[in-house]
């Protein structure tokens, strides 16, 4: 079923154990990265879905409520109408930044887990260093998006909430254990006569993990010359435009010209959409690419036919690479690329998942292994 | 450890560092303040409009562009330098798996790094300097990013045998 040195022989299944033990650090934090990231992409889906469209459309009328109010020459509406966009940009703001930070926290803990053999800490040391860092990993998410809906209340400080300073905990625990990662990386270098590291993670030359390196480094490619054109041809451009239009919108509410104050907004609102799809387009295609990157070194555990693993890496690149496109193509194909992209996004999300039910299958297999050949002895 | 690997490793490490510190610097010292600047002088040139005062409106949105501009670009340099510090780091970990000798993995290595620091560092100098320096430096250090990028998914293409 599988080619892990577990079902070969006794000391192949000994060094899976070795590096892969229940509960070590290494398997805490690759599935606990894994589960990180599956959710940080499906509270992404949801926000998409559910929340993005219409928490623009209220920045869009709390916009235009401003600009009428200026044609009307009511400068205190002008001042709410703004605080409404800091309020609703603040719930955006939230949102993104609990998709954001799940998904990243999740690609540190692969990195820390595929670095474990180097960290030069005590076995039971390192274990409460990727508690610790799932346990701050979760809270920093979950606190950010609770800002918006507990705000101050029963704060015992003057601008900050309970929900910030919880976040802000999880943050301090996440840089903490990652310095305790780095000084255990800096010790094992530091060591005169330190032992050579033969990892199978490293050793792998599968084909899966090559199509996911490959792939993966040329997403990142594709997404970072994406971002060249961008920079290089738009983006002047759409500052310009930008300020133009701004300009554009007060002087047409303070001559008072409603039509020419509904244009300008129509085209604000067009120019946002066409620089949000830009940076969706460009981050994707990375973030996509350095997880394809990272899972390429985790082939090894996932307890899958050959055949499996070359299917779920292609399934995967294929999801990350519809996603930027069609993101990409929404302001000329409508809701069907939107559609595509959505499309795109769950790909990513089953290949994930079918890695990750291969790796706990390896899990399992291993840590079953000795209760089998015990069962086999008596 | 080869030399490629050590210097992308290490290089990384350095390079998420100095993202982190500048990002620190910006967080506390900066950001605040250019985000309350920008939401006051869009409010202030809106609220000048409905006086009819199209002059203090024209001044606010010039401060507006000015700000946002700065902004944005700060914010990059932040999220560019961690971001490729990653790549970086990712990349050193598999360059053993690259079917090249290991002079032209280390010259690729060499310009990817040089290539991420110089790239951010070129946007952050646009901030301090309207000429073509910084726009040079930014343009020149993704080439190299580009290039170093294609050369290793090439490599990682082609593969190469434990």
């Amino acid at each position: 079923m599988t080619n892990f040195p577990s079902s070969t022989s006794a000391d192949g299944r000994d060094s899976a154990k070795a590096v892969f033990a229940p509960m070590s650090a290494r398997r805490l934090l690759a599935l606990g990265g894994i589960g990180l990231i599956l959710v940080g992409m499906l509270v992404g889906d949801i926000f998409a879905v559910f929340v993005l469209h219409q928490n623009a459309a209220r920045v869009g009328e709390s916009l235009s409520a401003a600009a009428h109010a200026a044609m009307a020459g009511d400068a205190n509406a002008v001042g709410s109408s703004f605080q409404s966009v800091g309020s609703f940009l603040e719930n955006r703001g939230t949102k993104v930044d609990t998709h954001v930070h799940m998904i990243a926290f999740g690609y540190l803990a692969l990195m820390l887990a595929i670095l474990q053999p180097w960290v030069a800490l005590r076995e039971s040391t390192r274990k409460k260093v990727a508690w610790t860092f799932l346990i701050g990993a979760w809270l920093l998410p979950l606190g950010v998006f609770l800002i918006h809906y507990v705000g101050l209340a029963y704060s015992p400080l003057a601008a900050i909430g309970w929900a910030s300073i919880f976040a802000d905990l999880g943050g301090a625990l996440v840089i903490v254990t990652t310095l305790a990662c780095l000084f255990g990386i800096a010790r094992h270098f530091s060591q005169a006569q330190r032992p050579p590291i033969e990892d199978v993670l490293l050793k792998d030359r599968s084909v899966a993990g090559r199509i996911l390196l490959a792939g993966g480094l040329a997403l990142i490619l594709l997404g970072f010359l994406h971002g060249a054109y961008y920079a290089a041809v738009e983006l002047d451009k759409h500052e310009a435009l930008d300020t133009g239009l701004l300009n554009y919108l007060a002087a047409s509410a303070s001559s008072r010209h409603p039509s020419e104050v509904d244009k300008g907004l129509g085209l604000y609102g067009e120019l946002g959409a066409e620089k949000a799809v830009n940076i969706a387009a460009h981050a994707h295609a990375i973030e996509f690419g350095l997880l394809a990157m990272l899972l390429a070194f985790f082939q090894p555990f996932v307890s899958l036919r050959d055949s499996w693993k070359r299917n779920w890496a292609w399934v995967m690149l294929l999801g990350s690479l519809a996603l930027p496109v069609f993101v990409l193509l929404e302001l000329k194909l409508g809701l069907l690329a939107g559609g595509i992209a959505d499309v795109g996004g769950l790909l990513v999300i089953i290949a994930l998942l079918a890695m990750w039910v291969g790796i706990l299958r390896y899990t399992g297999e291993i840590d079953a292994a000795p209760r089998i050949s015990g069962g086999e002895t008596e | 450890m080869s030399a490629a690997r050590r210097l992308l490793i290490v290089g990384g490490i350095a390079l998420a560092l100095l993202g982190m510190i500048y990002g620190v610097w910006y967080a506390v010292f900066v950001e605040h303040q250019e985000l309350d600047g920008i939401g006051r002088t869009l409010a202030t040139g809106f609220s000048a409009a409905a006086r009819r005062d199209a002059a203090g409106a024209d001044a606010a949105l010039i401060q507006y562009k000015n700000l946002k501009y700065a902004y944005d670009r700060h914010v990059d340099v932040h999220g560019h330098w961690i971001g490729l510090a990653m790549v970086l780091i990712v990349l050193g970990i598999g360059i053993d798996r690259m079917g090249f000798s290991e002079q032209f993995k280390m010259l690729l290595a060499t310009a990817l790094l040089f290539g991420s620091f110089l790239f951010p560092l070129g946007v952050l100098l646009q901030t301090l300097s309207g000429g073509s320096v910084p726009r040079v430096l930014a343009v020149a250090g993704s080439g190299l990013v580009i290039a170093s990028l294609t050369g290793m998914t090439v490599g990682f293409a082609r593969g190469r045998k434990a």
